[in-house]
């Protein structure tokens, strides 16, 4: 199995979401994230779905996004052309001796703390999922109390814009 | 004007005179409007009559069915009228009443959530938040469930948006930058399908239903009668070509004919035309057929292009234009071997005499009977594939039946829809003692709107089709016996309605002949063997 990203351009309005996570768990497609906010135009939003399929799932896929009217463009990122960030922030369990040295690993991934209590420090960062999942593979032992991650966005490197890719 | 007044007005101008509906509560509004209109309201017995009536309405009239009820059970009643047209790729246009709109989400009496509910099988819908949006709406829905690949479009209006005022304006055109459905096939996929044709020495070609639904039936026929391929159909694509052709192969699939799967499986080159390719039409043919096969797949729908069978040569469009531009590009072949091979697989069904009404026989003898342009809905179940198996195709002529959700309960209301679109046109609903009680509720609105179709009443006491099933694979059955069936003739002249019941193969034409010149509704209950095969 593989995994693809798809940019998808639909229309701001409600029951959009829903129309296309219900594609997704209705036809049995896997998803492994997806993310959505508004784009330059108020009136469009911008989807990455992370997917899991063969190729013929992924055709599927993206000829029964197209399908939906609130659909206006589906396009899948070339991995090697695009840029990938996820945000994440992880609550790790911190005592006064471990402190540093959570510190010290928070700098080295160039994340930020955004917020530190008397037993939990709270780390905000952002990056691609290797490096979320690194972060978070070193915190473990000192326990994590919260993870929450947005989901991967991605746009393509250079002067590429979706709104222009020819339909497939 | 009121939102509601605006909602009448829309389906004025989009030319609609009849509408099948059942108002309550949320929808009082709508219907005062529709009081003082010229629309004609069916009031249906049952919701889920509505939909199935606008969409046996919309199959023979080439318009978009129209269907109107309340909010809640109201609304969910047509769900399953929706789903059906939805897999039969039928336009509707469903409008139902929602509870206020600053209301919704707290489970008001008789709320539910229609567009969620419906999600999966509309194409696709709206709830309405602004009244001023209404003529909008009211245009793309009948614009989307039309263009391309028909389909259902719900429209949910809550009861304090039909009573807000706005200015009509009714749009001249709809721009959705989402939805641009291809119509004309791309030339250079015509072309490679016209040299695989050239090149291809056992063609055969497979209509759907999206030949008829494209009004291609011409096309179709210059095409098979240019080039002398072979044409089967689908279930859903009976009627794309007259059985008398020379051409005809028949009915592939599941429950189709010996020798229509035999050209299925021996062909090198396989035309869809207007078929998603279903599980019952692939039925038993193997994937190995595939290594020797190639295809070619005319859709509308791109999704459908290898979805469920790969494809070599994929032309994604209107079937009637692809035709008219495939039909420049072919050559005649010679098709005469091939033809008589396939004619060969053919198995002479000898008559068994029983003891009671042979269906099989009796859908023949009324096909004969009947005049080329009649109309014949088929119910679901044994009853279904008698009619299809031996119901003749004539240019012109009609086949309709719940195809892809096989919905028992479909054809009295379709019928009644489809008389509505044709009342000059003979309309026979068959159906099996099981359907029949699932929509009987329908009896009222034929028998109120003096409907003259003929019910062609298959009883056998029994969920025939199950029956089978059941004997074939467990040698037992279970809760398919319809004990305790009324006296249906009683019971339709309860409604008013003139019937008869034939017990001997002997008695039918008398009673066929009676039904066909009644004026009003007629029913003809034959009376089958419960152990009769649906082949
Ligand atoms: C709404 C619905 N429920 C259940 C079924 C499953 N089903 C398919 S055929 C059939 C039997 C139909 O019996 P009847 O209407 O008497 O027709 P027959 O097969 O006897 O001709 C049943 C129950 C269905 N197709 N539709
Ligand atoms: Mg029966």
């Amino acid at each position: 199995m593989n995994r693809h990203i798809l940019s998808v351009l639909v229309e701001n309005q409600s029951g959009v979401l829903s129309r296309v996570s219900g594609l997704f768990s209705r036809r049995g497609y896997n998803i492994d994230s997806l993310s959505v906010g508004e784009t330059e135009n108020p009136k469009i939003s911008r989807m990455t779905i992370v997917v899991q399929g063969d190729d013929h799932i992924l055709e599927q896929i993206k000829k029964q996004l197209n399908k939906l009217i609130d659909v206006i463009k589906v396009a899948e990122l070339d991995v090697h052309q695009s840029v990938f960030r996820e945000l994440a922030l992880i609550k790790v369990k911190t005592t006064m001796a471990a402190r540093a040295s959570i510190i010290e690993i928070v700098d080295i991934f160039r994340a930020k703390i955004v917020d530190v209590a008397n037993d939990t420090l709270t780390v905000e960062m952002t990056g691609d999922e290797e490096k979320i999942e690194a972060f978070i593979n070193i915190m473990a032992p000192y326990g994590i109390v919260e993870i929450v991650r947005t989901g991967l966005s991605a746009i393509e490197r250079g002067n590429k814009e979706i709104k222009k890719y020819e339909e497939d | 004007m009121k939102a509601s007044e605006a909602i009448i007005k829309c389906l004025i101008e989009e030319k609609v005179n009849t509408v099948f509906g059942y108002p309550g509560g949320a929808i009082v509004s709508v219907y005062e409007a529709l009081r003082k209109s010229k629309i004609h309201h069916v009031l249906v017995r049952h919701e889920q009559g509505a939909a199935h009536s606008a969409s046996g309405y919309a199959r023979v009239s080439g318009k978009t069915g129209v269907c109107i009820t309340t909010s809640g059970p109201g609304a969910t009643n047509l769900i399953t009228g929706i789903a059906s047209a939805y897999m039969d790729s039928i336009p509707l246009v469903v409008i139902t009443g929602q509870v206020r709109s600053d209301m919704i989400g707290r489970d008001m009496f008789q709320e539910a959530d229609i567009t969620g509910a419906t999600e999966s099988f509309t194409k696709h819908s709206y709830l309405v938040k602004e009244a001023n949006e209404l003529p909008r709406i009211m245009k793309e829905a009948f614009y989307i469930a039309a263009t391309g690949r028909p389909g259902p479009v719900l429209i949910d209006v809550p009861s304090d948006i039909q009573d807000a005022r706005i200015d009509f304006v009714y749009p001249e055109w709809v721009d959705i930058r989402g939805y641009k459905p291809t119509l004309k096939g791309h030339i250079g996929q015509i072309k490679k399908a016209a040299k695989a044709i050239a090149e291809s020495e056992r063609p055969l070609i497979v209509a759907g239903g999206g030949v008829t639904l494209s009004h291609a039936e011409p096309e179709l026929l210059s095409f098979v009668e240019k080039t002398g391929i072979p044409a089967a159909h689908t279930l859903m694509g009976k009627g794309a070509l007259p059985s008398g052709n020379a051409h005809y192969v028949g009915m592939i699939g599941t429950h189709g004919f010996p020798e229509a799967n035999a050209a299925l499986s021996k062909s090198d080159l396989l035309i869809f035309i207007g078929a998603r390719i279903a599980d019952r039409t692939w039925g038993g043919a193997s994937e190995k057929l595939l290594e020797n096969t190639r295809i070619i797949h005319i859709d509308v729908d791109p999704a459908e292009i290898g979805k469920n069978v790969g494809t070599q040569i994929p032309v994604v469009g209107d079937a009637k234009q692809i035709l008219l531009d495939l039909n420049e590009k072919v050559e005649s072949k010679n098709t005469a071997g091939w033809i008589s091979e396939i004619q060969s697989f053919k198995k002479s069904g000898t008559r068994k005499e029983t003891q009671a009404v042979n269906p099989k026989y009796a859908i023949k003898l009324l096909s004969d009977m009947l005049s080329d342009e009649a109309i014949l809905v088929a119910d679901v179940g044994q009853n279904q594939l008698w009619a299809a198996r031996n119901f003749e195709d004539r240019m012109g002529r009609k086949f309709l039946t719940s195809g892809g959700l096989g919905t028992m309960g479909y054809a009295l209301p379709a019928a009644a829809g489809a008389k509505l679109a044709a009342p000059e046109r003979q309309v026979v609903a068959v159906v099996g003692d099981g359907g029949f009680q699932m929509s009987m509720s329908e009896l009222g609105t034929i028998s109120a709107n003096k409907m003259g179709i003929v019910i062609l009443l298959f009883n056998n006491g029994r969920l025939g089709m199950v029956r089978e099933l059941q004997d074939q694979v467990y040698k037992a059955t279970s809760g398919v016996d319809l004990d305790k069936n009324p006296d249906f003739i009683k019971l339709c002249e309860a409604y008013g309605m003139k019937g008869m019941r034939v017990s001997r193969d002997a008695e039918l034409e008398a009673a066929f002949q009676k039904a066909l010149r009644s004026k009003g509704p007629f029913v003809v209950e034959c009376m089958v063997d419960a152990h009769e095969s649906t082949l």
